[in-house]
């Protein structure tokens, strides 16, 4: 054990030597002593001499780097069931208390995602949201990540709060829009190993009985194709 | 038989020493390891330990290293670790935890293991994740990664074990709490452990074999592979014991994190307990209550009633702004300072000019001291009247002089203590169970120490827990029946012991009599006696005065020193001297246009004999200060919005005396009764001072008690004989159950699935008489019936009973008659 005594008399000694600054830098030569006082335009001249890179944003649009903090996407399965189980786990991992999540429980009549819990109401606020990612982290289904969509401005605040809709994923062919019944036979575990790989008869028969006009049916998507 | 309780204080405690991971603890004897480590900060973690229960061992998390002295006094350490919330210390012991010892770090992480090896990964979808002690204690002390690599044991999920507790049997670590608690504490075994090893479970009893036979929940409950439904008034309990989230409850499920949670101290408005609750909730809105600790009245119990029943308030009747009856005869929102206009308008009417019939006052039940003396003072400084009576149910003279007499402004007589360590108690008019719920788990603590009787119809389940003697009565008959008590019966014996209680529950009123040979039995014995009503508010208007002949303090209002007293408190020249009306007299006068204008707190017509419905709608002017669009607010002239309890503080007074003093749960700009009267006060140009539970405190301490002879004094009433006799004519027996279609369960079906179904018991010799074997009896009277299916039951014969306000059975409204009246009874189709 250290004595007290000796603690300070150390840390004393070492605040003395840290009273003189002293660079890192090798002293500079004799000419760099004639350019020191102009040293700090070398950048500037130098990109003189190079392509520029202004982007005309918002006439030409880029891409961001694939793994930019976008957005967030509220991810669904392959037969457009929701991931999110409203656990909140994302809501308390996140750092600006930017998350608000609802859970309620799934019913035979509303089966929004697989097993018993649902996100019944989802709400990321951008006007607090920081874009650290540790919600992404934090989910344990994988259904919130981040998209490379950085447009987040807005007129006004309300608009900032997105809703669930605004951040679930949009339905590609063959995804049936929630609510519908998991895949006859499975449970939520074969879900989340990711052996349902495509909407069924059943569940497509289910949907067209309770909300025939649902437009992600085959008949209406079809149908609306063919309108153009 | 001398009390348990008074060897422990004329003894001096034993104690005895020992060190737990290097600290000296000193400690009486007797005390768990586990109990003693926490006296000097040292955490064991623990699932099935409570200190409420009994020790068990069952879960094996609590393990320390101990070492104990032989014979010799040799130190010596045990073998294996032991579980410290089982072994109690030893003089010298050294105990060891996981902080000190590695085998006790190991052990724990060893148990945890296997505790995980069968649970779930369910933390996400499970209501316990965040406030979880097996997350917490797994992060703790458990091992950082999991060796188990097969497949877990699954179950279906959830098992209803009522319509309200859900069991998920797939995340329970058997620590046995809940159904400990339910043997133990509530003396409802209706679940149990089944089967063995990796299947062994928490399942429900077969209730055919234990004989709980018309005790059924109303709800749907799933059966699991032997027993059937979850039956009790206290199951809520074990849902916060449970240490995982295997036990949940449906109106909770998925509902919120803790987190999300503000937690705001609180009162049940359900009873007269006074039972301390936490209430949780979100923005605004309430999404849970729980048991809090007070270990002088509630302990750590609280009844499924008031932990579920909290929608009542926030349901889409609530009113917010305040309402008057337009020209076109509808209920419009109006302003506040219109409407206030609008009621004064209507109250002075009532009250000035020669014609004038003057006004009634009618606060319900559910009013704290503050409110409840607001009314009062309403009544009698700006309506001149003493027209103003709390009690909304059976009441009688007898009772308002025996209130006046013995009970009010007497402070703190017996008390949750008292009963506990009563040696005997005499139960009259009063179901602990039904009417009492904390009292109850009171009264079964000490099951076995102390002899119950109870003067009843019959035996009820939560009697028959107690290991009553009953002392069978019909309704009417309790008067006799205390009257009988004496001599060398074994009642009066045991009521001679020192500390023996007499409980009187308010349903005596209806029995003429009851009272006095109450007070003449108490005399007698010398037990002490308490009054136990039923519902929050009403300990607390009687200290407030709201009775029509009780002045705050419990003075008679026919003292004229009293009056005087309290008119030079009040700052006005004098108070009304004539004695007021009792709340049926009032709804009966109103009923015959004999008042000018009623003012109706929470009072649900429904639940009163006299036809509230018909008083409103006859009486020119009716102001009604409600939380929700009652029956009675859409039949009154102006509707001035008042906060339930939850949006309020205020003061209930439960039966002991003590006072239950709560603050504002939820923020809103909702007003109390009392706020809400005392601008209306003002309105008519009367200074009621009532604006804040300050000034009303500060006013009720320097009116104080009354004198002795300010009292009212003590009932002298006879009691009548009481002939049941089997036959086509029965006597009516009825009380509220715990569960019940009462107003302030409204909106949790839930809950209302656990209540017990709707029957009429028969003795058989009565059901005989009648000709009735099984099926439906209709219990009918001049006004109405009722038809219920029957339940022959061990009882008094003569007596038809049924539950007073339970679906199928609103006996107030139905029959239009109070407990003790005849009734026939009738095969049903
Ligand atoms: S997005 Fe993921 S972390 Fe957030 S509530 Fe849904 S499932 Fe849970
Ligand atoms: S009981 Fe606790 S550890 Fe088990 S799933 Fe629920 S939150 Fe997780
Ligand atoms: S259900 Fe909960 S309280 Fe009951 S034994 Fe299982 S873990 Fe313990
Ligand atoms: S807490 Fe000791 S064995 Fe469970």
């Amino acid at each position: 054990m250290t004595d007290s005594d000796d603690v300070w008399k150390v840390n004393r000694e070492r605040d003395g030597e840290n009273q003189k600054f002293v660079s890192n830098f090798p002293e500079p030569g004799p000419v760099g002593k004639v350019f020191a006082p102009v040293a700090g335009f070398g950048v500037t001249i130098r990109n003189f001499f190079k392509p520029t890179v202004t982007e005309q944003y918002p006439e030409k649009r880029d891409t961001a780097m694939p793994r930019y903090h976008g957005r967030h996407q509220l991810n669904r399965y392959e037969d457009g069931l929701e991931k999110c189980i409203g656990c909140e786990l994302c809501a308390w991992a996140c750092p600006a208390d930017a998350i608000y999540v609802e859970a309620d429980s799934n019913t035979p009549d509303a089966q929004y995602s697989p097993g018993e819990r649902y996100g019944r109401v989802y709400q990321i606020n951008y006007l607090r949201c920081i874009f650290c990612g540790l919600c992404i982290e934090a989910c344990p289904t994988r259904a919130l990540t981040m998209t490379n969509d950085f447009e987040l401005a807005g007129p006004t605040r309300e608009g900032l709060i997105y809703e669930k809709q605004d951040l679930l994923a949009p339905l590609s062919e063959g995804q049936l829009d929630a609510p519908h019944p998991m895949v006859p036979g499975t449970t939520d575990d074969d879900y989340y190993k990711g052996d349902v790989t495509q909407v069924v008869d059943e569940q497509v028969a289910w949907v067209r009985e309770n909300r025939p006009e649902e437009p992600t049916l085959p008949e209406n998507r079809k149908a609306e194709t063919a309108r153009g | 038989m001398t009390s348990t309780a008074d060897k422990a204080t004329t003894q001096a405690v034993e104690t005895v020493s020992l060190t737990i991971d290097g600290a000296e603890v000193t400690v009486p004897k007797g005390t768990l390891i586990i109990r003693a480590a926490e006296q000097v900060g040292i955490d064991i973690p623990r699932f099935c330990d409570h200190p409420l229960l009994k020790p068990a061992g069952a879960c094996r998390q609590c393990l320390v290293d101990v070492a104990a002295p032989d014979r010799e006094g040799n130190v010596r350490p045990f073998p294996k670790p032991q579980a410290s919330c089982t072994m109690t210390v030893m003089d010298g012991m050294i105990v060891n935890t996981q902080h000190s010892s590695d085998t006790a770090a190991k052990a724990q992480e060893g148990v945890m293991e296997l505790l995980l090896i069968n649970h779930p990964l369910d933390c996400p979808v499970c209501d316990k994740g965040g406030e979880c002690p097996l997350q917490n204690q797994a992060m703790s002390n458990g091992r950082t990664e999991s060796r188990f690599i097969d497949v877990k044991r699954v179950f279906e999920k959830p098992l209803s074990l009522s319509s309200q507790i859900l069991l998920d049997r797939e995340r329970c670590i058997l620590c046995q709490r809940c159904t400990r608690f339910s043997k133990e504490i509530a003396g409802d075994a209706f679940i149990d452990l089944q089967n063995r090893g990796a299947m062994q479970q928490i399942g429900t009893f077969n209730e055919d074999v234990l004989e709980f036979d018309g005790y059924e929940p109303i709800g749907v409950a799933a059966e699991d592979e032997s027993g059937r439904a979850f039956s009790s008034y206290y199951s809520g309990n074990t849902i916060q014991i449970c240490p995982v989230g295997a036990l949940t409850s449906a109106s909770y499920r998925f509902r919120s994190r803790p987190f999300d949670l503000v937690s705001s101290p609180g009162i049940s408005e359900h009873d007269s307990s006074g039972a301390a609750i936490r209430t949780d909730h979100r923005r605004g809105k309430i999404l849970r209550r729980l048991a809090d600790n007070d270990p002088v009245v509630n302990e750590e119990w609280i009844t499924d009633k008031d932990r579920f029943a909290f929608s009542w308030q926030n349901l889409n009747d609530r009113i917010t702004r305040p309402l008057v009856r337009g020209e076109d005869g509808e209920l419009h929102e109006s302003s506040w300072p219109d409407a206030l206009a609008a009621a004064a308008k209507g109250l002075r009417a009532a009250i000035t000019g020669d014609e004038a019939q003057g006004a009634a006052v009618l606060p319900g039940g559910r009013v704290t001291l503050e409110d409840a003396y607001a009314y009062q003072k309403f009544a009698r400084t700006v309506l001149g009247t003493n027209d103003v009576d709390i009690r909304t149910r059976t009441a009688s003279d007898e009772e308002q002089d025996f209130l006046g007499s013995s009970v009010a402004a007497k402070g703190m007589g017996v008390t949750f203590a008292d009963l506990e360590k009563a040696p005997a108690v005499l139960l009259a008019g009063f179901e602990p169970e039904d009417e009492g719920g904390i009292v109850f788990l009171r009264l079964h603590k000490s099951t076995g120490k102390q002899q119950v009787f109870s003067i009843a119809p019959f035996l009820t389940r939560g009697a028959e827990k107690l290991n009553a003697t009953l002392l069978p009565t019909a309704p009417g008959g309790e008067g006799k029946a205390l009257a009988a008590v004496k001599g060398s019966t074994d009642a009066a014996e045991a009521l001679k012991e020192d500390g023996a209680i007499i409980v009187v529950g308010e349903r005596l009123a209806g029995s003429p009599g009851a009272f006095t040979q109450a007070l003449a039995l108490a005399k007698r014995t010398g037990a002490k006696l308490a009054w136990i009503p039923r519902r929050a508010g009403e300990r607390g208007a009687l200290e407030a005065g709201a009775l029509p002949g009780l002045l705050p303090g419990a003075r008679a209002v026919t003292e004229a020193s009293a009056r005087t007293a309290v008119a030079q408190a009040w700052g006005v020249d004098s108070l009304p001297e004539a004695a007021g009306r009792g709340a049926a007299q009032i709804i009966a006068d109103a009923e015959a246009g004999k008042v000018d204008a009623l003012i109706v707190g929470g009072v649900t017509p429904s639940d009163l004999t006299g036809d509230l419905q018909a008083a409103i709608e006859r009486t020119p002017f009716v102001l009604s200060l409600e939380v929700r669009r009652s029956e009675a607010a859409e039949a009154a002239d102006v509707v001035l919005p008042v906060a339930p309890p939850s949006e309020k503080s205020g003061t209930f007074v439960n039966w002991e005396g003590r006072l239950r003093g709560f603050a504002t749960a939820l923020k809103t700009d909702a007003m109390s009764d009392h706020r809400v009267l005392d601008i209306l006060a003002r309105e008519l140009g009367v200074h009621l001072g009532t604006g804040t539970v300050a000034e009303v405190s500060q006013q009720l301490g320097s009116l104080g008690a009354a004198a002795a002879k300010e009292r009212p004094a003590a009932p002298k009433v006879d009691a009548p004989k009481v002939d049941a006799k089997p036959g086509a004519e029965l006597i009516l027996a009825a009380w509220h159950q715990l569960v019940d279609e009462g107003a302030l369960q409204d909106g949790e079906p839930y809950l209302a699935g656990t209540g017990r179904t709707s029957v009429a018991r028969l003795s058989r010799k009565t059901a005989d008489a009648v000709g009735i074997q099984d099926g439906l009896v209709t219990v009918s009277t001049e006004f109405g019936s009722l038809e219920l299916p029957v339940a022959i039951t061990d009882m008094i014969d003569g007596v038809v009973w049924v539950p007073a306000k339970s679906p199928g059975s609103w006996v107030a409204q139905e029959l239009g008659v109070e407990p003790g009246a005849r009734v026939t009874v009738k095969g049903g189709i």
